[in-house]
């Protein structure tokens, strides 16, 4: 098992934060404010695994976990056997990359600069990139389709060569797996295409594991090979896509009527909501 | 791209787009130039401005050891008025913009300055309250209102840090701007009193202070300011690439290796001591904390492992030169030189941004 969550709870209002913060606003420490509950999910090597479910329903505390950015309160999480808890930040972030929602740099970094970045857990304290970075950074670039952008200002790109920009930066970190937290939420259609081909290709070429937060269904069932549904911070489901993306399982997770079925000229299962039930 | 790489590439059938990147300086080059050509500036600046100023000065006689030196005017003038003030203006000058680039880099805010968490507020009250009840201890070389300005700092510093740390957390930096904040209108608040309730010329004095001077009449405050600095420099050294990554955010920092809690620790305690040694050396000098880092970001780019070692160059040369238009613009008249920073450097910063846009 390349990672996995073993039995994961976590609140952000928690036992450790409420005595030096007190709760988070409209948070109740004593009631059940758990952003998730007894949480397990294993990502096989060079799977590609979708993440479901509704608004607040744990995904990226979920992914935060994974990546280590969070520590669990109760359970574990392990990458290759080895506690993640035990690990320290550079031993991780060279095997996992994320990629945010969003990324706002606070100065107008180029995006070179943006993808350079990724060689940073690789990285002596002060060793400055080298020609094999830059070889890194190049090829990450071209795979993203970002090469002409190197030079240009990252706050000046729209928003689909933001998200691909930081994809590139992503895999610079050469990662054997990459978290990825709604990565086509701000993209238009043909974006939401060209950004799932590349990570299919990046998955089946590189063998790069991948788990991916999203709310679009008919990305998942093009992308994903494994499932976990998500719901008020508890597994739902998990398992192969055909199995676990039916009309019953949309109506639990979403509240809404679908029809769900194969799409021969899509080549996979796709999903059209009807109404809300 | 130069012609053996053009080969190589059409040898190894890499994809079309790899032929649009532009040739890029590797980080080394870059490196090397800026600190080259800011160094110069910098030298330029030391060496130069000693020898100018209201009264013209000789080099040989100053340097001439045949006449005593009570009698060697030049001598007196060069080592006593100017060497001490350009030296100081150099450190005071590095350890502002290196600390307005921290700031910036660790608030994730362009318009953090050096005295935006109130160590300055701070070490303003220390001095005010050793320059009006006139207290006078002191130990080593460090004499009095240094040494009350720089507690008044550490006070502020562990305040600020104390609410702006969580448990095993990272700071949050909205808490941090926030009390900072609070704590620079708190402070000043009980400066205007301590100094409501002085006579007049416990005002005059140090209201003076605070307008921030360079002319520390001896070498002593200096060799008292430099370990700090120097500490300070080399907790900086630790920081720059780190710096970059924490400018996209803690998460995405922590994604890409950086341990933040120690890394915004390291950040935040260094930029704090090298603002509370220049601070307790020469009063809170406005503008070269937040101007200094502007400019060079608009000259070098925006990567702190060029941006904080040319900051600090460029900082001294800035601050050397402003004491040197301080001295003699009005001459004989000396200006304080915080007065005259904002002054020159608020529309050369202007012009560079609009012929930017």
């Amino acid at each position: 098992m390349t990672l996995s969550a073993d039995r994961l709870s976590y609140s952000y209002s928690g036992p450790r934060n409420h005595v030096r913060q007190g709760p988070p606003e409209g948070g109740h420490y004593d009631g059940a404010e758990f952003a998730l509950r007894d949480v397990s999910v294993s990502v096989a090597p060079g799977s590609l695994t979708g993440l479901l479910g509704p608004n607040g329903c744990g995904k990226t505390t979920l992914l935060k976990l994974l990546a280590g950015v969070l520590k669990p309160e109760l359970g574990s999480v392990r990458l290759k056997e080895r506690e993640l808890r035990v690990l320290s930040a550079r031993a991780i972030a060279q095997q996992i990359a994320v990629v945010p929602q969003e990324t706002h740099p606070a100065f107008e970094f180029t995006v070179l600069e943006m993808v350079l970045m990724g060689r940073h857990p690789h990285l002596g304290a002060f060793q400055l990139e080298g020609p094999d970075d830059l070889a890194i950074a190049r090829e990450a670039l071209v795979a993203t389709g970002t090469a002409h952008l190197a030079s240009r200002s990252y706050t000046t790109l729209s928003g689909g060569e933001k998200q691909r920009v930081v994809i590139a930066s992503a895999l610079a970190q050469k990662p054997k797996v990459l978290l990825l937290d709604e990565p086509t939420a701000s993209l238009d259609l043909g974006y939401q295409l060209e950004i799932a081909s590349l990570l299919k290709e990046l998955n089946r070429e590189r063998r790069v594991t991948m788990v991916l937060a999203t709310h679009d269904l008919n990305l998942a069932a093009s992308l994903c090979d494994t499932l976990v549904l998500l719901r008020e911070g508890h597994v739902l489901m998990q398992g192969p896509t055909n199995e676990v993306l039916t009309s019953a399982t949309v109506q639990q997770l979403y509240g809404v009527i679908a029809d769900v079925s194969f799409h021969e000229r899509a080549g996979h299962v796709t999903v059209i909501p009807v109404r809300r039930q | 791209m130069s012609p053996p790489a053009r080969v190589a590439a059409s040898a190894r059938q890499v994809p079309a787009q790899v032929r649009e990147l532009p040739a890029i300086r590797p980080i080394r080059t870059r490196l090397a130039i800026t600190i080259a050509g800011f160094g110069a500036l910098a030298l330029a600046a030391c060496l130069l401005t000693p020898l100018l100023g209201s009264t013209r000065i000789s080099l040989t006689r100053a340097f001439d050891r045949s006449i005593p030196f009570a009698d060697n005017v030049d001598a007196q003038i060069f080592f006593v008025a100017r060497l001490p003030r350009v030296l100081s203006g150099a450190l005071v000058g590095a350890a502002l913009a290196t600390a307005g680039v921290v700031f910036q880099a660790l608030l994730r805010n362009p318009l953090a300055t050096p005295f935006t968490l109130g160590v300055s507020a701070g070490a303003s009250l220390g001095a005010m309250l050793v320059l009006i009840f006139g207290i006078s201890i002191g130990f080593g070389p460090f004499s009095a209102v240094p040494l009350a300005s720089f507690a008044g700092a550490a006070v502020a510093t562990a305040i600020v840090y104390r609410l702006a740390t969580p448990y095993r957390r990272a700071m949050s930096t909205a808490v941090l701007l926030l009390a900072g904040v609070t704590l620079n209108s708190f402070f000043s608040a009980l400066i205007m009193f301590v100094q409501y309730i002085a006579d007049f010329a416990q005002a005059y004095r140090a209201s003076r202070w605070l307008m921030g001077d360079l002319d520390v009449g001896s070498y002593q405050p200096i060799i008292a300011a430099v370990p700090l600095v120097a500490v300070a420099f080399a907790m900086f050294a630790m920081l720059p690439a780190a710096l970059n990554v924490l400018s996209l955010g803690p998460d995405a920092a922590a994604t890409r290796g950086v341990d933040v809690v120690r890394a915004q620790r390291l950040a935040f305690f260094s930029a704090s001591l090298a603002t509370s040694a220049a601070v307790s050396l020469a009063g809170p000098i406005g503008f070269v904390g937040i101007v200094v880092p502007h400019l060079v970001r608009l000259m070098v780019g925006v990567d702190h492992r060029i941006v904080l070692p040319a900051s600090a160059l460029f900082g001294a040369a800035f601050l050397v030169v402003c004491d040197l238009g301080a001295r003699t613009l009005l001459a004989p008249v000396e200006l304080p030189v915080g007065v005259l920073t904002a002054m020159i450097g608020g529309p050369f910063f202007l012009w560079l941004l609009v012929r930017r846009a």
